[in-house]
């Protein structure tokens, strides 16, 4: 700190303003927007909570620092990590060790029995404080018993399967064991993130050192891509997004201004004073809504992205004038009907499967194809003020990507934009072929629900620039 | 004012207890970033999904501190003249006309534009108020940009310029609070002056207690399966999963009708009080009527 700042917290250790400033550098790096504001406000909140409650000093910083839900999700992971080590490496300094493991003698057959239904039952209970304590315990008899693999995941892992420990129900077991109905999801995760911390503790304490800190993966907050176990987390996003879509909608009318005079009611209202137009009158604005084609890849290899692309075309549904929808795979079908007849997500996802018959022999995407059918299809309908918005892999499968037709498309339709659920780093890798469509069309990765609003704002945007 | 000044909390705990006096049971986070608020005088943006208690914590929060409640909710279209202040303009007509002979213009223009004839909307008499009070910002996010923009100047320096009249800069500190339900993304610039509280679904235990504490007279074991009930239903994938004001609805309801326990009968029967979507009550009817029935006949 500089010298002419007042130290009004002098008691406190002199490092923690500065943990707080690279606590806040993290997290900027993971893309938490995090202004000097922000920080001041994180000081002055950590003036006013005791500093022995760990909870309230995580929910204090996370207050001031973490505006948003995915921010706070990027927190809480960036808060573990950060603190966790800023601990250990300084008791790695200093050289304090944990103990515990030394108190634990050999386990015998029997014991171990006993620590898996304990395990087994505190994660029945949820019970967090138990938790870490059989965690460790878990971890010093499976060392023991030289079965660690030096590799942190794969030890995790193996440990997990040596208590048997699962989600679904295990009818074999006696009726008393806890494991016998399943275990809660949540309380498995959060176990095997304890057991995590605990041998990278154990690691570092051993070589003395941090092992680099690893950014979090793009995954720990990408979308839900499981089938339909996370379709209710997909519907969420979704219908934030059409809620967002009509607000800014009306944006786009506001900013507006009224050019064309109208002449007929300019007249009449200059009745009033005599027929002095005085007062002119405009003829409001409204806004031209685009009207959309969406082809929907949903072969296999896009599985459970096509999912969420389908119920995005359910959401666009309500949102455009005109729209119509295609699925292919091999050929390509129309789909507007079902969705505009049916609005049952989960009816319009089977009657899609199983009547639009899309698939012909060999189930694989034939782009080549698609396009010519396409553009048999829809050719006379297509005009400049049309967007076309693809969702697809570009992955032909090694066949013709006709990228001639898809040009003749493009050209015909005023706007046509591509949407890979690839992320940006697998493109033009084997039988990849983006680049041939991308020079005819603007192409967006999409795959976290952030890329996705990034793409219905450049969807809605220059709409209404296009119509004025 | 000294009777806020003597209720203001010296710590967390004490706002906890407080709140729950006022018939609100804050969670962990929910306790500690009001105290902050109370502290910092920072304004708190509350986000969640509908009826998780958002804005009955400011309700509470004005009941604790004994302060008066200011609520502006917002909608689209909402505007200067409805959150801030506006001139009466009729009054001001009537004023000129009676004095219409006589006085010059500078003289009328400088009565016209006084306190008396500004109506001071939400955001004015939040800030003008001699006594403390509790401001409440309702569903910000149904706003337009502009108006998130025009808020700015409120929340960090509690003032409002109007042209005629000069600055009204608050004589004293009212706690904000704004509502979202998150349908838009607010602007970094208003996220940047407010702390952030999110609220959450609670968990069985913290709905137990609400709902006792709300309905009292309702029996313990009755509670209890209620709200693993509804736990239930939210798990599903719904349109519009139950709040907790309807767990508190269906509580009511349950005790009116003199239920003593839940089976798949009077569920599908009062279910309506929870599930409000012609196909969210088939769902629920089909996955939860079902599981209400299977124990019965394994029993």
């Amino acid at each position: 700190m500089s010298p002419e700042l007042p130290a009004p917290r002098a008691n406190e250790p002199s490092g923690m303003a500065a943990r707080i400033l690279e606590f806040g550098e993290e997290l900027r790096r993971e893309g938490v927007a995090v202004g000097t504001s922000e920080l001041l406000d994180a000081f002055e909140v950590i003036g006013e909570i005791s500093w022995g409650a760990q909870d309230d000093f995580r929910e204090a910083l996370a207050a001031t620092l973490a505006k948003s839900q995915d921010d706070r999700r990027v927190f809480a992971l960036v808060f573990e990590r950060f603190f966790f080590r800023a601990v250990e490496i300084a008791a790695a300094r200093e050289g304090v060790r944990e103990d515990g493991e030394a108190a634990l003698a050999e386990l015998s057959g029997e014991e171990l029995e006993a620590l898996r239904e304990q395990i087994a039952a505190a994660l029945r209970d949820g019970a967090e404080g138990t938790m870490r304590d059989l965690a460790r315990m878990a971890i010093a008899a499976f060392a023991r018993r030289q079965e660690g693999s030096g590799v942190i995941g794969v030890d995790v892992q193996r440990i997990r399967r040596a208590l048997g420990l699962r989600a679904e129900p295990q009818p074999d077991l006696p009726a008393e064991d806890p494991r016998r109905d399943g275990l809660p999801r949540d309380a498995l995760r959060r176990f095997e993130a304890l057991l995590r911390r605990e041998l990278e503790r154990a690691q570092i304490e051993r070589t003395g050192s941090l092992p680099p800190a690893r950014p979090l993966g793009e995954l720990d907050r990408a979308l839900p891509s499981g089938p339909l176990a996370d379709l209710a987390a997909v519907h969420r996003v979704v219908a934030q997004l059409r809620r967002r879509l009509a607000t800014q909608g009306l944006q786009a009318r506001g900013h507006r201004r009224h050019a064309h005079v109208d002449v007929r009611r300019t007249m009449r209202a200059s009745l009033q004073t005599g027929g002095v137009p005085v007062v002119l009158k405009f003829r409001p604005r409204r806004p031209r809504r685009p009207e959309i084609y969406v082809l929907c890849d949903v072969s296999t290899s896009v599985t459970s992205a096509s999912v969420f692309f389908l119920s995005v075309l359910h959401a666009l549904h309500d949102t455009f004038r005109k729209m119509r929808s295609f699925v292919f795979i091999e050929r390509i079908s129309e789909v507007t009907d079902v969705f505009e007849h049916e609005r049952n997500f989960k009816v319009v996802s089977e009657r899609i499967s199983s009547d639009a018959g899309v698939a012909d022999i060999s189930g694989y995407t034939d782009y080549g194809r698609v396009w010519s059918e396409f553009l048999a299809q829809v050719e006379d309908d297509l005009h400049p003020r049309a967007t076309v918005i693809v969702l697809g892999d570009a992955r032909t499968n090694g066949r013709d990507p006709r990228a001639d037709v898809f040009a003749q498309i493009a050209a015909r339709a005023g706007r046509t934009f591509w949407l890979n659920p690839e992320p940006r780093l697998y493109w033009n890798y084997g039988d990849s072929v983006i680049a041939a469509y991308e020079q005819y069309c603007t192409a967006f990765e999409c795959w976290t629900t952030a890329q996705l609003e990034e793409f219905v704002r450049a969807l809605t945007r220059p709409a209404a620039s296009a119509a004025r | 004012m000294s009777d806020s000044q003597a209720a203001a909390p010296a710590s967390v705990s004490d706002l906890a207890t407080g709140l729950r006096r006022a018939g609100y049971l804050p969670g962990e986070s929910t306790a500690l970033v009001a105290y902050l608020a109370t502290k910092l005088g920072k304004p708190v943006l509350v986000e969640g999904p509908a009826g998780v208690g958002k804005t009955e914590l400011a309700k509470a929060l004005a009941r604790y501190l004994g302060r008066e409640l200011v609520r502006l909710q917002c909608y689209e279209g909402l505007d200067e003249a409805k959150a801030l202040y506006e001139w009466n303009y009729r009054k001001q007509l009537l004023r000129i006309q009676a004095e219409a002979s006589g006085t010059g213009w500078d003289a009328v223009q400088e009565d016209i534009f006084g306190e008396e004839f500004l109506l001071a909307r939400p955001l004015m008499s939040a800030i003008a108020s001699p006594e403390p009070v509790v401001l409440l910002i309702d569903e910000i996010d149904k706003t337009d940009q502009e108006f998130e923009a025009m808020l700015l100047e409120v929340l960090s320096d509690f003032q409002i310029s109007i042209p005629e009249l000069g600055l009204v800069a608050s004589r004293t500190h009212p706690i904000v609070l704004l509502t979202s339900n998150n349908s838009r993304e607010l602007t970094e610039a208003l996220k940047r002056r407010c702390l952030y509280l999110w609220l959450d679904y609670p968990d069985l235990e913290h709905e137990l207690e609400i709902v006792r504490l709300h309905t009292p007279e309702l029996g313990e074991t009755i509670a209890r399966r209620l709200v693993e009930v509804i736990h239930m239903v939210r798990e599903l994938d719904l349109k519009k999963p139950p709040s907790i004001a309807e767990s508190i609805d269906w509580a009511r309801s349950l005790l009116l009708l003199g239920v003593e326990e839940i089976d798949a009968d009077t569920f599908t029967e009062t279910m309506s009080v929870i599930v409000k979507h012609r196909a969210d009550m088939d769902v629920v009817a089909d996955r939860v009527g079902l599981k209400l029935r299977a124990p019965a006949d394994v029993a």
